[in-house]
């Protein structure tokens, strides 16, 4: 079975701060790593070639240095990786990265599954899987925590819903994201970290893979940032004093007050 | 302080770090607790490929040695030396096949080892056979095609748990030292079981048991070297450990120091974090330089032995007779300065301590590396007359 | 649009530097430079002292659909085995303000199987026209079959908006559509508003888990589709005697589908849903040991209120991710929100800080968790949970 596994490399949002004094993101010190959702992707990948042969690859778009993402995906044992990276591909929203991978996927040629995480932990949109599943013609399912079976034409997974989940049949090929349920991502290994250490990653540009850039990076995305600034922060803030007693007191009357309780 | 390690020795401390701080301190206080063996982080290490750190390429390793070892075991330690004592004890009962196994035997057994599918133990004490190697009681005797051990071996790490055992047994009393020799047993060959698990006061992820034999039928060709050779085979593999037992000292040492100082700048007394007291800070200064000068020894050492040194009995003793006991003197004294806290089970450090003990005692105490020192020097001086 | 830096204003200054989320601003030559880093978000453009960053308008791609053409509000009215989800309802109200600016008809597109019977509640909050499209295939939601659906129907009558819930169902299929029409999306929204010089949806969503918010519009493609975040909108005031038109649309496509549902499973351990809640106690990592939870679930049954958690402990495996309330977890509205050993990431922060009254406890003062709290206690968890139990069963008598 082979599989291509969508990973992006992003800032660790866990890490960024706000300056509060300029109301700006504090990026200085903050790490680049995939996609945290992605490398529950990766490890299903993984575990699904150990069972039944066949090969992973690893496909990310993004600026040449998201190469250390894949990089990152050859230490902990993927067989192949590709990095779409061209000007071209700046600015784009999510129809424009679907649209760029899409047409890598199709240059890859060889797949029966992809799987991508849920959504990247910088956009948070969740979009990126099921635009390419459309562009690519292919069902798509979303959120899986758990394969139950799965051959070369047909998969049968379990997908957490709001209120439960769903037991899902899909043909394949197909494109999944997959949720943090689904298993425990492994560590790299030494030898896949010194092989990735001496690779040079495979880069391909916007004509390498046939894309018009019409359709590509900012050009090319129905959507554009008009704005950005910072949440705001409530202000109604009440400091109680006394004792900790005394404090639950207060809140208490106050919760009353206002018929909460 | 700035070691020079190579890129590649950069990316081994890395990982074990990470291994060390994903994998083992969330869950090294319910082993401690559990006296419970920790089979999720050795498959961890298996998969990240530490087992095969130190074997040769040929054999499916990595092909590294004493200082890449020492860098791993030194990570592992700050988290838990119980975790690092299970993997340092796989090397150990490893090294006897990788120093004097023939091919086929190397063929057999190492890539197993490597890929940690199988692991090892070293079975050398008995109840009467503990610093002095000569009182091994437990025999072989060889019948036909095959060697028959009978005997008790006390007090081994992993025993139970570890696939493969290299141990030592006598051949021929009447020679004394000489009459002892070395095999592979494996376990689950008829007649050889286990004693119980010891209840141990420290480095309880790690599981030791006795290995008791009675009537075990080995064949032939898991002698290792020739009969005769057992006391040879423990002296070059106890030289080629003893390294990583002073890494276990070091790590161990500095796990403790980043506890004790992460508490100390929080710890609020007289109004001001207790690491505004001189008397906090001179502790604090003096344990990391004792546990630096641990390390750049056990570096230096690693990188002689690494040289391909012959004589390396003086300065591998000297390595891990230093830095454990810096480990027991700053894992004492990081106790000391968390005060109270320090000796509650909440906080790492009373499991640091009660550690670092067993890294005095065990693999030769370190009374018998003073020993072997000083015997050392004397016949150096011997030499020069 | 682009971003162009005029070297000849650029003094240097780095202000533009500090102000871009993205870090893709370097000085060379001791002037400003676009990294490949840039996605044109113009946060630099209002930053630069020397007006020497300007937007630069292209022209619409090739691809861009005839705008005029599209008119009305869609609504996606989300319904769970037969039963209208709440969100729908907060849609239709923030939907209804909507068409009202754009002086167009609010719809609702309803689709599911014996689902007719709530086509009036559709209307009383706020909805002029229902598409009712029922099928026995539609009856669970099934991506394939639910896209469609409304593909079927936008391709045909053109909305100028489509809104959705931001929930498992319309993250799911809802890009499928977009994608279908050629169209942007935009997730999560937690504003919406019309621009009253182009008429563009203004969609106004967190990014880099809460720590900044993007508004973004969708200029030269219609629809223009959202997915909304559940109990961000209001709902309207039910006013039964509205009149609405309903239209019943056959479903054709059902042979097409690849994807089936072979069966739904509820979860069980989840006694009140979170979202729903009115009152939430949630736990964080302050609580120390799985144990201590219980005390949680004994605040959250003395105020008859749902149980809630940070990341941290549903990390710890302490309570099951349904739980979990966050950017990454559920997106909670509830009148009252009890943050119990919660030190407040921004990312928990994003999830819970529309609550109407939130009361903190944390040992450490200066937690931002206190920076939303409404009353913050500022003690130890384990002492004062205890405390508040017993004051609050008083209270209640």
């Amino acid at each position: 079975m082979n599989i291509i596994v969508l990973i992006k490399q992003v800032p660790d949002t866990s890490e960024v701060k706000i300056n509060r004094e300029t109301n700006t993101l504090i990026r200085d010190g903050v790490p680049s790593i995939i996609n945290p959702y992605d490398l529950y992707a990766l490890e299903e990948a993984l575990r699904l070639r150990e069972k039944q042969g066949g090969k992973v690859t690893a496909l990310t778009m993004g600026p040449p240095q998201a190469a250390e993402a894949l990089k990152e995906a050859v230490a902990l044992g993927v067989d192949e990786v590709v990095l779409l990276s061209d000007r071209a591909f700046a600015g784009a929203d999510t129809w424009a990265t679907s649209y760029a991978l899409s047409k890598g996927i199709k240059k890859i040629n060889e797949f029966d599954l992809i799987i991508a995480g849920k959504q990247a932990i910088d956009g948070d949109t969740a979009q990126v899987g099921p635009e390419t599943a459309d562009i690519l013609d292919i069902p798509f399912i979303a959120f899986i925590r758990k394969i139950e079976s799965i051959d070369n034409n047909k998969m049968i997974a379990e997908r957490m819903m709001d209120e439960g989940s769903d037991v899902v049949e899909t043909t394949l090929p197909a494109v999944i994201t997959v949720v943090k349920e689904i298993n425990e991502p492994r560590l790299p290994s030494l030898k896949g970290k010194m092989k990735a250490k001496n690779m040079k990653v495979t880069t391909w540009t916007a004509q390498d893979i046939g894309a018009d850039t019409e359709c590509c990076g900012l050009k090319g995305s129905p959507t554009k940032v008009v704005r950005i600034f910072p949440p705001t922060p409530r202000g109604q803030r009440e400091i109680l004093t006394g004792t900790i007693e005394q404090q639950i007191e207060q809140v208490g009357k106050k919760l009353k007050e206002q018929t909460l309780i | 302080m700035d070691y020079l390690l190579t890129e590649e020795q950069i990316m081994i401390r890395d990982l074990a770090r990470q291994i060390a701080e994903e994998k083992i301190v969330p869950v090294r206080a319910e082993l401690d607790e559990q006296n419970k063996f920790p089979w999720e982080i050795m498959k961890s290490m298996a998969q990240a490929d530490l087992f095969g750190l130190f074997i040769p390429e040929e054999y499916g390793g990595l092909g590294k040695n004493t200082l890449e070892l020492c860098i791993a075991v030194e990570e592992l330690s700050k988290a838990c030396v119980g975790v690092a004592t299970t993997y340092a004890a796989n090397a150990l009962g490893t090294y006897p096949i990788l120093l004097f196994g023939l091919d086929a035997q190397k063929k057999k057994y190492l890539p197993a080892i490597a890929s940690g599918k199988r692991l090892v133990g070293f079975g050398l004490t008995e109840a009467n056979a503990g610093s002095d190697a000569g009182g091994i009681q437990t025999t072989a005797k060889l019948e036909g095609n095959e060697y028959i051990l009978n005997g008790t071996k006390q007090w081994i790490t992993n025993g139970g748990e570890a696939e493969i055992y290299s141990v030592i047994a006598i051949t021929d009393r009447s020679k004394g030292a000489r009459g002892a020799s070395a095999f592979i047993v494996e376990k689950g060959t008829q007649g050889f079981t286990f004693g119980k698990k010891e209840n141990k006061m420290g480095i309880r992820a790690s599981a030791t048991c006795e290995l008791i034999f009675n009537n075990c039928r080995i064949p032939k060709e898991n002698l290792l070297a020739k009969e005769g050779m057992g006391f040879i085979v423990t002296m070059k593999t106890l030289d080629s450990s003893r390294t990583g037992v002073g890494a276990q000292g070091v790590g161990v040492a500095q796990g403790a120091i980043n506890e004790a100082i992460k508490f100390a700048k929080q710890r609020i007394q007289f109004g001001q974090p207790i690491t505004s007291f001189q008397a906090v800070q001179h502790m604090l200064a003096d344990m990391q330089t004792q546990t630096e000068a641990a390390r750049a020894l056990v570096y230096s050492v690693a990188r002689f032995v690494d040289s391909g040194a012959k004589d390396i009995s003086r300065a591998t003793s000297m390595a891990k007779m230093f830095a454990t006991d810096v480990a027991m003197k700053v894992t004492t004294d990081a106790l000391q300065v968390m005060g109270g806290s320090g000796y509650m089970k909440e906080y790492p450090v009373e499991k640091m301590m009660r550690d670092a003990k067993i890294l005095q005692i065990y693999e030769g105490t370190n009374q018998i590396q003073r020993n072997v020192i000083a015997l050392d020097m004397i016949k150096a001086l011997a030499k020069e007359k | 649009m682009g971003i162009k830096i005029i070297l000849d204003q650029c003094t240097g200054c780095e202000l533009c530097i500090t102000s871009c989320p993205f870090g893709a601003i370097e000085m060379r030559d001791g002037k400003a430079f676009l990294t490949e880093n840039c996605t044109m978000c113009g946060a630099c453009v209002d930053a630069c002292g020397a007006e020497a960053i300007e937007r630069t308008e292209e022209e619409p791609a090739a691809t861009a659909t005839d705008i005029s053409a599209y008119k009305d509000v869609w609504v996606f009215a989300e319904q769970h085995r037969g039963i209208l989800a709440s969100v729908a309802l907060e849609l239709l109200g923030e939907g209804r303000k909507l068409a009202d600016k754009r002086k167009a008809k609010l719809v609702a597109v309803f689709i599911g199987h014996d689902i007719k019977d709530q086509v009036n509640t559709l209307i009383a909050h706020g909805a002029d026209q229902v598409y009712l499209v029922e099928d026995p295939a539609l009856k669970d939601f099934n991506d394939d079959a639910y896209a469609a659906a409304l593909v079927a129907l936008a391709k045909k009558h053109k909305p100028e908006i489509i809104l959705a819930g931001a929930t498992a169902i319309g993250r799911s299929f809802i890009p499928k559509v977009a994608c279908s029409l050629h169209t942007g999306l935009t997730a999560d929204c937690t504003g919406l508003d019309i621009d009253p010089e182009t008429g563009n949806l203004l969609q106004t969503r967190p990014a880099f888990g809460g720590n900044i918010m993007a508004t973004i519009v969708t200029p030269n493609h219609r629809p223009q589709i959202a997915t909304v975040r559940h109990k961000v909108m209001k709902k309207a005031a039910p006013n039964a005697s509205r009149k609405g038109e309903v239209i019943q649309v056959p479903f054709t496509t059902q042979s097409s589908l690849r994807t089936k549902v072979i069966k739904t499973i509820d979860d069980l351990t989840q006694k009140i849903n979170i979202c729903e809640a009115d009152i939430i106690v949630s736990g964080g990592r302050g609580l120390q040991d799985p144990k201590n939870f219980c005390l949680i679930e004994e605040l959250a049954q003395t105020l008859g209120g749902a149980v809630g958690a940070s990341r941290a402990a549903v990390d710890e495996g302490w309570i099951p991710y349904s739980h979990q309330v966050g950017q990454t977890g559920k997106t909670v509205c509830p009148k009252l929100y009890i943050a119990c050993g919660i030190s407040g990431a921004i990312q928990h922060l994003a999830g819970m800080q529309s609550s109407d009254v939130i009361v903190a406890i944390n040992r450490d003062p200066h937690a931002p968790i206190f920076t939303v709290a409404t009353y913050g206690i500022v003690g130890d968890v384990l002492e004062v949970v205890p405390m508040m139990i017993r004051k609050f069963k008083e209270l209640r008598g």
